[in-house]
């Protein structure tokens, strides 16, 4: 990741925190401290004020009337595709699909994409460090047409082995899947080296790109991909509302996902046509709320500059590092040294069960995550079976991680 | 989970598990976890004129899962297969003494859930409404 490192500008998170009305709450008679961001973020005012504004204001269907609260919500809704469209510098809007999330947004590229293109034989490759979301529609697709699902191994710190891609990508390598930066590690990704090897081979790629998204700026047409998928929810917008942004010659020639209103163009009792992009891939009433919603938390994100989002949380990662390394039998998964690297931290304390170390830091009013992040192969990869996992975003500070400090060092006195 | 000062007992029961290992020729094994979060315990039952002779169990997870293992296999011990069965939710909380958030409730019954399942094929959670 390049930062252009003179134009940045520093984020003040006790001023930002100040637009997130969750935070005047408390846990336990503690202050809320929320570390628990590659789970889902919170949701500024802002955005909770366009949800409810279009409820309360200009609700109506999109696309289907001439009357002006109908006009209102379609305008709405459409710009919220040209936000997504710039969020990620796409040529068009018409490359943008709004989704429920990434998974569906994956599922879409499974089924639309997939099912026409995809032959017995072929295959698809992702990497060992996916979320379920990049791993079991392709496992769809293996029943369904028997294609073979291969998977790119990580290092034992958790970055990508690239020099084995020359030998997994093939002729009959027909999609490469990759998460753009890791939910479960905080890995980002050489996505552009990958992507640059799949095109040798003619490969079709795909990012995962809901845990990247709101951390680090997004170029599609620098990259080169041909489809990326992100979540809402986890960048400040609504929950239940995504997008798949899909290279507009391929998503012409795909077949529809879902089918139904909407998406069409003329239906007859004999036939039917389908509508333009990116509407084609939209059925039914879409989530109008939702999208708007996102939009404005796109606005928000962009107001404050991507690149200084992740200059931040480098600094907060920085930081977090240096004091969680300093515990003794503390365990960080995932690259120690913080470049190509977003502040989510997974680790586990030696001889405390994970699930008790978010217990404990619950107490304290800190929200970190234990489990296994969707990702039981990594897992199983680097021979563990569950963490706790800190992520940072652009309310958190180093006063945070000093209280998550704190809180570790007093679970490890319990259990001692 | 509870604060920290009450946690002392199922800590001291989770480092130091009572009653855990294995059974030469058990009559009853039964095994089960929680996928959501990994916890696994196999609880293995001598049972002599439906009486409960001896016990073991083994497994891994988190202290509360472990810990309610540990206090539940000490608590059945002796007793006839019949007073296991009216060994209810409320019982094992009880004995747990501290208090168990509705996201940690799992955890803690999962042993009471496996002696249940494995005695009578009772495969509901305890107390579980639905």
């Amino acid at each position: 990741m390049a930062v252009r490192t003179q134009t940045l500008k520093e984020l003040d998170p006790r001023t930002i925190k100040r637009d997130f009305p969750i935070f005047t709450r408390t846990v336990h008679g503690k202050p809320l401290i929320y570390l628990d961001n590659a789970a889902t973020s919170q949701r500024p005012q802002s955005v909770i004020d366009a949800v409810t504004r279009y409820y309360q204001s200009y609700n109506a269907n999109v696309h289907r009337a001439v009357h002006t609260l109908s006009h209102e919500a379609s305008v709405a809704y459409e710009d919220a595709h040209k936000k997504a469209a710039r969020f990620v510098n796409a040529r068009s809007w018409k490359e943008i699909v709004f989704t429920r999330n990434a998974t569906e947004a994956i599922n879409l590229v499974a089924y639309a994409w997939g099912l026409k293109n995809l032959q017995a034989g072929d295959e698809v490759l992702v990497t060992i460090m996916e979320h379920h979301s990049d791993i079991v529609p392709w496992f769809r697709l293996r029943e369904l047409k028997q294609v073979a699902v291969g998977f790119l191994d990580v290092t034992d710190e958790g970055r990508l082995k690239l020099d084995e891609l020359p030998r997994l990508l093939t002729k009959r390598t027909k999609l490469v899947g990759l998460v753009y930066a890791s939910n479960a590690l905080g890995t980002i990704n050489s996505v552009a080296e990958v992507i640059e090897a799949a095109k040798r081979v003619g490969a079709v790629t795909l990012l995962d790109a809901a845990q990247a998204a709101p951390h680090i700026p997004i170029d599609v047409q620098a990259l080169r991909c041909d489809f990326l998928a992100i979540s809402g929810h986890k960048m400040l917008g609504p929950t239940g509302i995504g997008f798949l942004y899909g290279r507009r010659e391929l998503l012409e020639t795909m077949d529809p996902f879902l089918y139904g209103g909407d998406m069409i163009s003329t239906v007859t009792t004999e036939s039917v046509t389908f509508n333009e992009l990116p509407w084609k891939f939209e059925a039914g009433t879409p989530n109008i709320s939702g999208g708007i919603g996102l939009g404005v938390a796109m606005d928000y994100l962009c107001a404050l500059g991507l690149e200084n989002v992740y200059a931040h949380e480098q600094k907060l990662l920085e930081y977090a590092l240096n004091k969680l390394l300093q515990i003794d039998n503390l365990e960080i998964y995932g690259p120690k040294e913080t470049q190509d690297r977003l502040a989510v931290i997974s680790f586990n304390l030696r001889g405390v069960h994970p699930h008790d170390v978010a217990g404990i830091l619950d107490e304290a009013g800190i929200a970190v995550r234990s489990g296994h992040h969707c990702a039981q192969p990594l897992m199983k990869r680097l021979e563990i079976e569950n963490t706790a996992r800190a992520s940072f975003y652009i309310y958190n500070s180093e006063e945070d991680v000093d209280a998550l400090v704190d809180a570790l060092k007093t679970a490890q006195k319990l259990f001692a | 989970m509870a604060v920290a000062a009450d946690l002392d007992f199922i800590i001291e029961h989770y480092k130091n598990p009572q009653n855990y290992g294995h059974l030469e020729n058990p009559d009853i094994v039964h095994e089960e976890g929680n996928p959501s979060c990994g916890d696994q315990i196999r609880i293995e039952l001598k049972i002599d004129n439906d009486r409960i002779t001896d016990v073991r169990f083994s497994g891994k997870g988190c202290a509360i899962s472990q810990a309610a293992a540990s206090i539940l296999t000490e608590e059945i011990k002796g007793k006839t297969l019949a007073e296991v069965k009216e060994f209810d939710k409320q019982k094992m909380l009880d004995l747990l003494g501290v208090e168990i958030s509705a996201m940690r409730m799992k955890c803690a019954l999962l042993a009471l859930k496996i002696v249940k399942a494995g005695a009578y094929g009772i495969t509901e959670w305890p107390g579980e409404e639905e």
